[in-house]
């Protein structure tokens, strides 16, 4: 008896149109004067917070000022010379471990100008992805001069294809699924700092 | 009355809900185009993306032979699944192999179009939806209404009551935030306790053997990072080439769909992680018979962003249950005939062919020609209801012989202008049934050109 692949994929042959040739990669016109405030004013546009901060001292002392940061019990932070947190990444083996988590402090890869998002691996999670999603606040610092313009420039850099997770976040979680009132924080984190530094 | 007009009473002759509704689906419809035009390459994006899609439909065994050997080579297992039925098999066997019985779903069309909530639950699984919309009609128990805000037709006091009798808040909620934060709660304890995790796809990478999922809430995130059992269902034509061709269609996705620039989480995923499993199923399901129909096959370019039924006129005003479909408004119209052409038969009429569908379209679909190519299709099958059919004949006679016509004109007026109005109304059909009919002039047009061209 034939499987369903063997029957699909004939079934896909004998319906194939004629070739239509694949176009190069798109690239983008756009380019921003200042990539640094456009980046930040997208943060802002999808719900998040952007601070701009010369250096990882600073960065320090901006996290401590988040009222998030002030009333947070349990902090996860993966940047630990910019703060340390109170629950290590590593002391948790399964990922319901961080139910309680307040605060998670990441550090991303690189921003993109014209959306706010910011690119994250497992790389740095240490494959524990879920605490990114478990926690009520999320900090992300990400270095100033790592900034891309538009999703082509960041596809550009990005070489995919290995095993693992990778992660545009653009603002904190949101719904408008209710009358489309657009309500902050629906399953993941209810507010989204993107610490911008250099 | 045809069977979708039949089923747009329920919401046409509710006026005030019908404005709400209409102003609602229009409101995205305006957010679309602030996003868009903020966009200088737009149009250029638009081209790239229908370019792509066609080129990959045009070699889709073959990228789906590649997408499947890279993401065996990840680690992960891959599914394939001719049809609704086997798709629901190949989860449910999954499940019951695993022993799992608490299911937390994210949102996928597919698995409407599957009905596989029914056949998990007949099987004593727990299934939930996890997105807000998604959560609302299931605990409803209503399809969604939009494919991406499965709510839209719900007034936000309705909500407020469903979630009082079934998630046991306080009576007369009614704001969104304390709504939210209340699903927040009680889904926050079905994630912790879900055993699985199933998502949808948005975009499948046929050079790397990954997939992407897009949300805004978290919801596919949370529903798969928790436990360690992940399957992915996925339509055959979600395929894309190459990684960096996200560009294109993630810039196109969230402006399109909601005017946000990106979807708050996009989520890449290579493989299982570690210590986990991932299943990713292959479904086809009346695709490659749409892929061999040359009119038709452009409907699979679509990316499911819902521009299409938030611009049309029809949509607004009918709802998205008038449909009777999995995906409404007028790419649903393209689709669901090709799926059952006599259930579906008067889906290519609810549409005025005012062409807005394709010009606010992501990857360029033809929609309204597409909708006028079923009208012949259905005509020529003999499925369109007979008086129809005859009227177009009748009507067709006539527009070719100019004397009749003239004569058919004179006819209308003078009986147009005896009869009673009542009478005249239940005459002209489903026109006359929302609408009172023009009073009749006395001259034609021909005979006023005339008269007006001798002055």
């Amino acid at each position: 008896m034939r499987t369903s692949r063997e029957k699909m994929l004939e079934g896909l042959h004998q319906a194939r149109p004629p070739p239509v040739p694949l176009p190069d990669l798109a690239t983008s016109p756009v380019r921003f004067e200042d990539v640094a405030s456009r980046f930040a004013q997208s943060v802002v546009d999808v719900g998040g917070a952007c601070l701009r901060v010369p250096g990882l001292l600073e960065a320090a002392a901006a996290i401590r000022a988040l009222p998030v940061t002030q009333s947070a019990k349990q902090i996860v932070s993966l940047v630990s010379d910019v703060l340390p947190g109170n629950l290590s990444i590593d002391a948790v083996a399964d990922p319901h471990g961080f139910a309680g988590v307040d605060l998670a402090i990441v550090p991303g890869e690189f921003g993109v100008a014209e959306n706010g998002a910011v690119w994250l691996t497992d790389a740095v999670l240490r494959e524990r992805r879920a605490v990114l999603f478990v926690t009520q606040h999320l900090v992300l610092v990400v270095p100033g001069k790592e900034l891309v313009h538009t999703l082509h420039d960041a596809y550009a850099r990005l070489r995919l294809g290995a095993p693992g997770f990778g992660i545009f976040i653009s603002g904190p979680s949101k719904t408008a699924d209710i009358e489309q009132a657009l309500v902050i924080g629906a399953h993941g984190a209810r507010s989204t700092t993107v610490l911008l530094v250099g | 009355m045809n069977a979708h007009a039949r089923a747009a009473l329920t919401l046409v002759r509710d006026e005030a809900r019908l404005h709400w509704h209409d102003a609602a689906v229009w409101n995205m419809r305006t957010k679309r185009d602030r996003a868009a035009s903020a966009v200088p390459d737009w149009e250029a994006l638009r081209d790239a993306a229908s370019r792509i899609k066609l080129h990959t439909l045009s070699r889709l065994p073959e990228y789906l032979e590649e997408f499947e050997r890279k993401a065996l080579a990840l680690g992960a297992q891959v599914h394939w699944a001719a049809d609704a039925a086997e798709h629901n098999a190949i989860v449910l066997g999954l499940l019951r192999d695993r022993g799992v019985t608490r299911l937390v779903k994210s949102k996928s069309m597919l698995t409407e179009e599957c009905h596989l909530n029914g056949v998990l639950e007949e099987a004593g699984i727990e299934v939930v939806d996890t997105d807000l919309g998604e959560r609302i009609v299931q605990l409803g128990k209503e399809p969604p209404s939009h494919i991406v805000m499965p709510a839209i037709h719900r007034k936000r006091e309705e909500i407020g009551e469903l979630f009082h009798r079934t998630l046991h808040t306080p009576a007369g909620l009614s704001d969104p935030k304390q709504l939210t934060e209340a699903a927040r709660q009680h889904l926050r304890q079905k994630f912790l306790a879900g055993q699985a995790g199933l998502t949808g796809v948005n975009f499948a990478l046929a050079e790397t053997g990954g997939f992407v999922v897009c949300t805004n809430e978290g919801n596919a995130d949370l529903g798969v990072a928790l436990p360690p059992i992940h399957i992915a269902s996925m339509g055959v034509e979600k395929l894309i080439p190459r990684a960096a061709d996200l560009a294109v269609f993630l810039r196109l996705l969230a402006r399109s769909g909601t005017g946000q620039p990106i979807t708050t989480y996009t989520s890449h995923f290579h493989g299982p992680r570690p210590g986990g499993e991932l299943h990713i199923i292959l479904v086809d399901n009346g695709r490659s018979n749409l892929l061999a129909s040359e009119t038709h096959r452009r409907a699979l370019c679509c990316i499911r962003c819902g521009a299409c039924m938030n611009t049309c006129p029809v949509y607004r005003r009918s709802g998205g249950h008038s449909y009777r479909t999995t995906v409404p408004g007028p790419i649903g119209s393209v689709l669901s005939p090709a799926a059952d052409a006599v259930r579906n038969v008067s889906l290519p009429f609810a549409s005025s062919l005012c062409g807005s569908c394709s010009d606010v379209c992501p990857v360029k679909i033809d929609l309204h020609s597409q909708l006028l190519a079923w009208r012949r299709e259905l005509d020529a099958r003999g499925l369109t209801p007979v008086g129809k059919r005859r009227g177009v004949k009748i009507a067709s006679w006539v527009l070719q012989r100019p004397r009749v016509y003239r004569f058919a004109g004179w006819m209308v007026r003078f009986f147009g202008r005896l009869l009673p109005a009542g009478l005249l109304r239940r005459l002209s059909g489903g026109w006359g049934q929302e609408r009172d009919l023009p009073p009749m002039p006395v001259r034609s047009f021909r005979e006023e050109w005339r008269s007006r061209r001798a002055n």
